[in-house]
């Protein structure tokens, strides 16, 4: 177990080298840089923009950018925005709780709901209910987010009024941040009302990003149980006699989990992904949003840092995701 | 039993669905903006979003009056200024009082001493305060101010005095600038003993109508109504600036009320909001100009009669129905008609593609030429699709015998291109900062502007009458000689002027006393809820 844990850790320094290469060298690709996208139609005297540019480093050859850059991202220095001038490290710290609350129960939604009617399917293979899941979990996962997204804010929130529109809670709460998670914030504050809104301020957007690894799950616990259902000791335990409940939930539902694991661990860089969009829509104050405007702003230290860290994010997933793996089938370990 | 938990189930998911209706509470006015401010310094940056987040907090010398460019008193009662236009005095209020927050309790009221501060900050390296978040103080340096302000003196402890290197009348409309805005010296000093001095541009102290209670960046900005304000006190008691920045979604949040207030429509919206009986759509012409500049240095457009050929050839009245759909006016000046010294005199070249062939006959091109035309890649209040008015534009000028090439670059190179002259026409714009012609007609053609300007045009009688008027007071002299300029412009047709756009503020029946500004801004200082 030692060695596997080993094997896995000591392929995340290179992957770590990789991916702030890459971001550095795809923002740099992108033209234009911070001082320049800022500038309106005044225009800048070119003696101004060298000196700002210079302030800022960009006078120096790329390959001199990325190594101080490498080196201050040795110095655990994250750098800071160019637009805003906060630290990257506590922008992100301030925005994370947000999108890790709605990554949580976007992900919640998906099991919830995808698992149970993966299985159920999987067990009336062929009936009605099989085909109707099937064709709505088609469609569930081409679903464009962007599109998914303003129909239900406007069924739900404009035409019924059920839910509100967008925002973490209600404006006339004021709730003051303490973990960063709305949903604790407010218990602390011992304010049920917050509360209640908070909660109805996630269900829309946990919907919306929950989509896709919904139907996802659905697809993929439906097959795998199928195909677990066919094999002899599913037959040996029906035959011994046992609850048909028994039998689809202890034999073959535990023995179907691993590639829903795999499943499970590729939908958080997939909600990491869908949560750009789904933000967006619902002005959901987390990474999502804060790194596309980067991109608009090419504010290259938080698209830099950022990326590293949503990397960093996804690399640990993925090792969690192996390890567990290891406990379902030892016979990976080796 | 069973009953009784679906009655419970149903009464909990009503709960929760209805947790997000606002309680009565306080009065609080939520207006739906469209993005993050930068900081909370208006010095250091340079965006409409940014300014409409300080403007609650902070107060000028002289303000701009509600809903006009007029200037007002702010944080001067009054002032004098020099026959010369060169020495501006201002006399400070002695009733302003400064905000406070956990950092900071003010044990003074606003004086010189600040006035001082924040002037020097922007103005002089040696101020300690000049280097903090950057340093970089744009609009201090677009707006002149380095080679403009002589010197800065505190006469006593409410009157400040401002020399200028050369006579300047549009000073005082800068002085109302956002950039202009006025930050405590005593926050300043307690901040550098804290060894926090960043946080002056963080946590915002000002003067102005609401005090600043909390930021979460991407989600909201809290403000409370200041108790000690000087001027009329706000009628609401909570501001909240609720960040959405997707015009869609902002529109839905206003229809469902979770915003009374919201910014920048989408041009294709106005109708469904219009329609809403629980909306009024406010409209207000902006203090903008869309146009295409020829580049005068470059051969054919150094004659005039091509300029003048070009600017009949393409129909004008074409392009605001296709692209501006309704939210534009015809420009036959450099400045919108709602501005002072508006030359209404001026006619506006007719479409006329057989008198522009002629022009163009007998400027040796009757065969036509070719051309490149520019299209900017992004999309302004004053040109919502400049590929589409490029386009236009080719179709027209094709009918005369110019075949002009359409040409574009991401939006930095494409400005940086324009201000080195690179193109021979160029479609570009100008939104108004403070309201005063020279703005317009200084900033964009006199012939100081040459290195920046689009069309590198350089016209003495024009440059003339502008610089006569920046160094006159009296304001009815000032417009007769922005009238002239107006027509030596017009009759050297350096642009093909294109269109003032309207802008559009969507708000509910509620909302009293919210009025649009001219110059693009959102102010809340005398909204209120029935």
């Amino acid at each position: 177990m030692i060695r596997f844990l080993f094997r896995r850790v000591s392929l995340i320094v290179p992957t770590f080298i990789g991916v702030t290469f890459l971001s550095f060298m795809l923002i740099h690709l992108v033209p234009g840089d911070p001082i320049e996208v800022r500038v309106g139609e005044r225009g800048i005297a070119p003696a101004r923009l060298a000196q700002l540019r210079h302030e800022f480093g960009y006078d120096q050859p790329l390959w001199k950018q990325f190594v101080d850059y490498e080196v201050q991202l040795a110095h655990g220095d994250l750098g800071r925005s160019v637009v805003t001038r906060e630290s990257v490290w506590r922008e992100f710290t301030t925005l994370f709780p947000a999108t890790l609350e709605l990554a949580v129960c976007a992900l919640l939604f998906a099991t919830l709901v995808g698992l149970p009617l993966g299985v159920i399917a999987a067990v009336r293979r062929g009936s009605a209910f099989d085909y109707g899941l099937m064709g709505v979990s088609v469609t569930g996962a081409s679903m464009p987010i962007f599109w998914w997204g303003l129909m239900v804010i406007l069924v739900f929130s404009v035409f019924l009024g059920w839910t509100p529109v967008s925002g973490r809670i209600s404006d006339a709460f004021f709730i003051e941040p303490w973990s960063g998670f709305m949903t604790v914030d407010c218990w602390f504050a011992d304010d049920a009302g917050a509360c209640r809104s908070a909660w109805s301020h996630l269900i829309l957007p946990a919907i919306v990003l929950g989509t896709v690894p919904l139907a996802t799950i659905a697809r993929m616990t439906r097959s795998s149980m199928l195909e677990v259902l066919n094999e002899d000791y599913i037959r040996t335990a029906r035959a011994k006699g046992l609850a048909v409940r028994r039998v689809v939930i202890v034999h073959a539902l535990r023995n179907a989990l691993i590639p829903i694991v795999t499943v499970l661990g590729l939908s958080v860089s997939a909600l990491l992904g869908g949560a750009i969009l789904t933000e967006t829509i619902f002005s959901w104050p987390g990474i999502g949003h804060w790194l596309i405007e980067s991109i608009q702003r090419r504010d290259y230290p938080v698209l830099q840092s950022g990326t590293l860290l949503v990397a960093i994010l996804v690399i640990m997933v993925n090792l969690g995701v192996d390890l567990t793996y290891g406990f379902l089938n030892p016979r990976i370990r080796r | 039993m069973t009953n009784w938990s679906a009655t419970a189930g149903t009464l909990a998911l009503a709960a929760l669905l209805a947790g997000h209706a606002p309680t009565a509470q306080a009065k609080t006015l939520v207006y739906c903006s469209e993005g993050s401010p930068e900081n909370f310094n208006p010095m250091i940056n340079t965006t409409g979003t940014t300014f409409d987040a300080n403007r609650p907090i902070y107060n000028r010398l002289v303000e701009f009056k509600n809903g006009t460019t007029e200037i007002s008193p702010g944080l001067a009662e009054k002032w004098d200024v020099s026959p010369d236009s060169r020495v501006f005095t201002f006399h400070l209020r002695q009733n302003a009082n400064w905000q406070s927050n956990k950092n900071f309790k003010p044990t003074r009221g606003f004086n010189a001493d600040d006035v001082m501060f924040s002037f020097e900050r922007q103005w002089k390296d040696s101020n300690p305060y000049h280097k903090v978040s950057g340093g970089g103080y744009d609009y201090w340096s677009d707006m002149n101010m380095p080679k403009l302000i002589a010197n800065i003196e505190k006469l006593d402890d409410y009157t400040v005095r401002f020399t200028l290197t050369q006579p300047n009348a549009p000073f005082l409309a800068d002085m109302a600038m956002d950039f202009a805005s006025v930050q405590s010296k005593e926050y300043a000093d307690v901040l550098t003993k804290l060894g926090k001095p960043e946080l002056i541009d963080q946590d915002a102290i000002g003067t102005g109508p609401f005090e600043l209670v909390q930021y979460q960046k991407d989600a909201t900005i809290r403000y409370r109504a200041f108790a000690g304000y000087w001027g009329t006190k706000p009628k609401i008691d909570t501001l909240v600036f609720s960040i959405t920045k997707d015009a869609a979604v902002r529109m839905a949040k206003l229809r469902a009320n979770e915003c009374q207030v919201a910014a920048y429509p989408n041009p294709a919206d106005l109708p469904s909001l219009r329609a809403d009986p629980s909306l009024t759509v406010l409209s207000q012409p902006g203090l903008n100009i869309g146009y295409l500049a020829f580049n005068v240095v470059k051969k054919p457009f150094d004659d005039v009669r091509v300029r003048r050929a070009i600017n009949m050839a393409i129909d004008k009245k074409a392009i605001l129905e296709a692209v501006y759909l309704g939210s534009g006016e015809p420009a036959k000046n450099l400045i919108p008609p709602t501005m002072w010294s508006y030359n209404n005199n001026v006619e506006d070249f007719k479409y006329d593609p057989e008198a522009a062939k002629k022009l163009l006959a007998e400027a040796g091109l009757a065969g036509g030429f070719e051309t490149d035309l520019w299209a900017m890649p992004v999309q302004r209040p004053y040109n919502p699709d400049a590929r589409r008015i490029g386009e236009l534009m080719q179709s027209d000028l094709a009918k005369v015998g110019i075949k002009a090439k359409i040409v574009s670059y991401e939006w930095g190179e494409y400005r940086k291109r324009v201000q080195a002259g690179d193109h021979q026409m160029a479609q570009l714009g100008w939104t108004g900062d403070n309201g005063d012609p020279d703005n317009f007609f200084a900033t964009l053609a006199s012939c100081a502007a040459v290195p920046n300007s689009a069309t590198k045009w350089c016209n003495k009688d024009y440059d003339d009458a502008v610089t006569k008027a920046a160094a006159t007071v009296d304001q009815a002299e000032r417009a007769k000689l922005y009238e002239q300029a107006q027509v030596v412009m017009h009759d050297q047709a350096p642009y093909f002027l294109i269109a003032h756009s309207v802008g559009f503020q969507p708000i509910r029946n509620e909302v009293t006393g919210y009025v649009m500004s001219p110059l693009g801004g959102h102010l809340f200082n005398d909204v209120d809820l029935k």
